[in-house]
């Protein structure tokens, strides 16, 4: 008797328990996952954009969520997406739209392009920005918190070694001889100080695209089904990058670390360094000198990929949901916001009219160097993106490190990379 | 009537252990080992059995192979330093000295410490031109080295952040087991006139031999189970010279989502571990002195 009631005391609750979320909700409540890749109060911004879009938005709530780095947050996306039960939408890198689309995750953002409004909403971004978030003719994410590689010299350094403080290097043949000048030599083999750096940990090939987009090379189809990784461009770039540590001596051998680089720019231990323009707010604070912001010099022609992140809306989501993803995706981009997002972050602004805005005029007009990333764009190419695009770049990327390493010759490198990237794309044709 | 209520009493007080226990262990094995034999599934093509492919691709993959060597390599370099360490430390704060709380609470804060704090603290130490090492390198006119940026140093570097970090915590297991040797032996021995090491080597050691060959079964298995530490300061670079069984079972799974390969790779991992600890209570267990 006992035991019975037990029993059904049990089944009561669970009964309850399954129940629960079938309750009927009455307002569209969306999820926002993001991530945080740069420093400064980003979740307080966010959480900001969601209640001012509330506000704007009687019926739809906004919960967004903190969810780690660039990889944790696709992680939590993608498993919630396989358990039937994503977050409506999110922040996630523009490569990983091929990965996306290939498990079926998200859909396409022209599926809610419907008025005039909308469809010259899509058309107001940089085109160098929409490389990344198109293919096949459609467009899957929309441009967010977006970045490219610059570089960034000390001043007083080049006043030591002679050079002139505010002119940085626009060739490759400058950046060598203007890096021969600013090293130090500690005379067994190091430095004291070096020229230049640029980081090769972790993701050696975002870095390594400003090469290979310079020497007149491209990476990569537009269908994300085919590598260049041994084309004779693609090997002169790495050729290059090896050179400036083994024959010229004026980069630090061996791996530079991606996450140290910015301090031995501050330490004084590298005169000029190569990062992402999201670094700027960071360098701004913590430089103890004046220093200055470039475009890449260049080799045949000049030339940087995009980096950053799309926001995605989820294909599994409910349509009512999906619509008000899209009202937030298209708040989050105005004009006003993007250009505070750009003051606030670091990141690039995503749209030119942007940049006439009050908010970012008197910011480029105080701090000059935040325009330089806009400048770049013209000659901006999109960011390494294929299908299985991790294992894809991560073949690129052992290639690097062995050549950068010498345990490898570039060729060689390059030819072993590629024949592992063929194996892997081959099936995708 | 009293003993099926006293079995059933039994078995509800076993039941909220033994749901956790199957729930997150014993079902997500099984299920592992049982993905290992189909393909990843893809939005085309769901899974389907493919019998041992997914081994036959592991046992082609040069990466698995490098990741294998390096785990061994891994394995020899910290498992026999950090044991001897921790002995050493031990006997060491065992004795009557000095501060001795003070030292054992600094040897055992690396184990406190978090291994991604760890990790930091330790990039930093490795760090070229600056670094602590390097500045203390510096000080004696030796020329700083990238110590995690280069292929012939970066897995031993790895593996020193590793021993600093096991060391102090089997030393815990080693001080808790000479405080139980009764100090009648001691007395006895030095009324026999045995010298220090000769203490050690008859008394102290073999009656360690149980503690022994517990903080052997948990540095393997630790040996094998390393990875935040590389995640945070190599990311098994450069060119996977420091790449570990379970980063490549992290990179196949959640950067390549590749997760059949992954679950093949988990299970040749599981049963290579399992081999080992059995090896080593076969192979021990009988030479081992308990009291």
């Amino acid at each position: 008797m006992k035991r019975r009631e037990f029993l059904k005391a049990t089944a009561g609750v669970a009964a309850g328990l399954i129940a629960k979320p079938a309750l009927a909700q009455s307002a569209t409540e969306i999820t926002f996952f993001f991530p945080v890749a740069v420093g400064g109060p980003i979740t307080k911004i966010i959480d900001g954009y969601a209640a001012d879009f509330e506000k704007a938005n009687a019926g739809v709530k906004v919960k967004p969520v903190y969810a780690g780095t660039y990889q944790e947050t696709l992680i939590k996306v993608l498993t919630g997406h396989k358990s039937g039960n994503p977050p409506t939408s999110s922040v996630l890198l523009s490569t990983d739209m091929f990965t996306l689309i290939d498990e079926d995750a998200i859909a396409p953002i022209d599926d809610f392009v419907k008025s005039d409004d909308d469809k010259a909403w899509l058309k107001s971004f940089f085109p160098a920005f929409m490389l990344n978030s198109r293919t096949g003719g459609k467009t899957w994410g929309a441009p967010f918190q977006r970045s490219t590689v610059v570089m960034y010299w000390n001043k007083e350094l080049f006043k030591e070694a002679g050079l002139d403080p505010e002119k940085p290097p626009a060739t490759w043949a400058e950046q060598v001889a203007f890096a021969q000048k600013l090293t130090k030599p500690d005379g067994s083999g190091g430095a004291s100080q070096w020229g230049m750096q640029v980081p090769s940990s972790g993701f050696p090939y975002w870095l390594f695209q400003g090469f290979t987009t310079q020497a007149g090379g491209i990476l990569m189809n537009e269908a994300g089904d085919r590598t260049f990784y041994d084309k004779p461009e693609v090997i002169e770039a790495l050729s290059y990058w090896v050179d400036l540590s083994r024959k010229y001596k004026v980069h630090p051998p061996g791996i530079v670390e991606w996450g140290t680089t910015p301090k031995d720019f501050f330490e004084r231990k590298t005169a000029m360094m190569w990062t992402t323009t999201g670094n700027l707010t960071n360098v701004r604070n913590s430089a103890k000198f004046p220093f200055g912001v470039g475009m890449l010099p260049a080799g045949k022609r000049r030339g940087s990929p995009t980096g950053g992140g799309n926001f995605y809306i989820s294909k599994k989501a409910p349509k009512a949901q999906q619509e008000a993803a899209f009202k937030f995706a298209r708040f989050l981009t105005t004009p006003e916001r993007a250009a505070q997002w750009c003051v606030d972050t670091g990141y690039v602004a995503v749209r030119p009219d942007s940049f006439d805005t009050e908010a970012l005029k008197k910011y480029v007009a105080d701090f000059p160097p935040a325009a330089v990333a806009r400048d770049q764009l013209q000659y901006a190419v999109a960011e390494l993106s294929t299908h299985e695009n991790q294992r894809v770049t991560k073949a690129l990327n052992d290639g690097l490190q062995a050549a950068l390493t010498g345990t490898k010759a570039p060729a060689q490198a390059m030819k072993d990379s590629q024949a592992e990237a063929e194996r892997i794309l081959s099936r995708y044709r | 009537m009293t003993r099926t209520r006293a079995a059933i009493h039994g078995w509800l007080l076993l039941l909220p252990a033994m749901a956790l226990l199957a729930l997150f262990t014993h079902w997500p094995a099984l299920a592992t080992f049982i993905d290992s034999f189909y393909s990843t599934p893809r939005p085309i093509r769901p899974a389907h059995f493919v019998g041992l492919a997914n081994y036959a691709t592991l046992a082609d993959d040069p990466i698995f192979w490098q990741a294998l060597t390096n785990n061994l390599w891994f394995a020899l370099g910290t498992i026999p330093v950090s044991i001897a360490l921790a002995l050493l430390m031990a006997l060491w704060v065992n004795d009557r000295i000095a501060g001795r709380t003070l030292i054992r609470m600094a040897y055992f804060t690396p184990t406190v410490l978090p291994m991604i704090a760890i990790a930091n603290i330790w990039l930093f130490f490795y760090t070229p031109q600056y670094g602590l090492l390097a500045q203390v390198l510096g000080a004696f006119g030796i020329a700083s080295h990238n110590w995690l940026g280069s292929q012939d140093t970066a897995l031993i570097c790895v593996m020193i952040v590793a021993i600093w970090k096991e060391a102090g915590f089997f030393m815990i297991f080693y001080l808790a087991a000479l405080q139980q040797i009764p100090p009648s032996l001691a007395e006895a021995s030095a009324l026999e006139g045995a010298s220090r090491f000769y203490y050690f080597r008859r008394i102290q050691f073999p009656l360690l031999m149980p503690t022994t060959l517990f903080v052997l079964i948990n540095a393997v298995i630790n040996a094998f189970r390393t990875v935040d530490h590389i995640i945070v300061m190599t990311h098994g670079g450069p060119d996977n010279a420091t790449s570990l069984l379970l980063f490549r079972i992290y990179e196949l799974g959640f950067n390549f989502w590749d997760t059949s390969l992954a679950s093949a790779l988990t299970v040749v991992l599981l049963v290579g571990l399992a081999l080992v600890a059995f090896a080593q209570w076969a192979f021990l267990e009988p030479r081992i002195h308990y009291r």
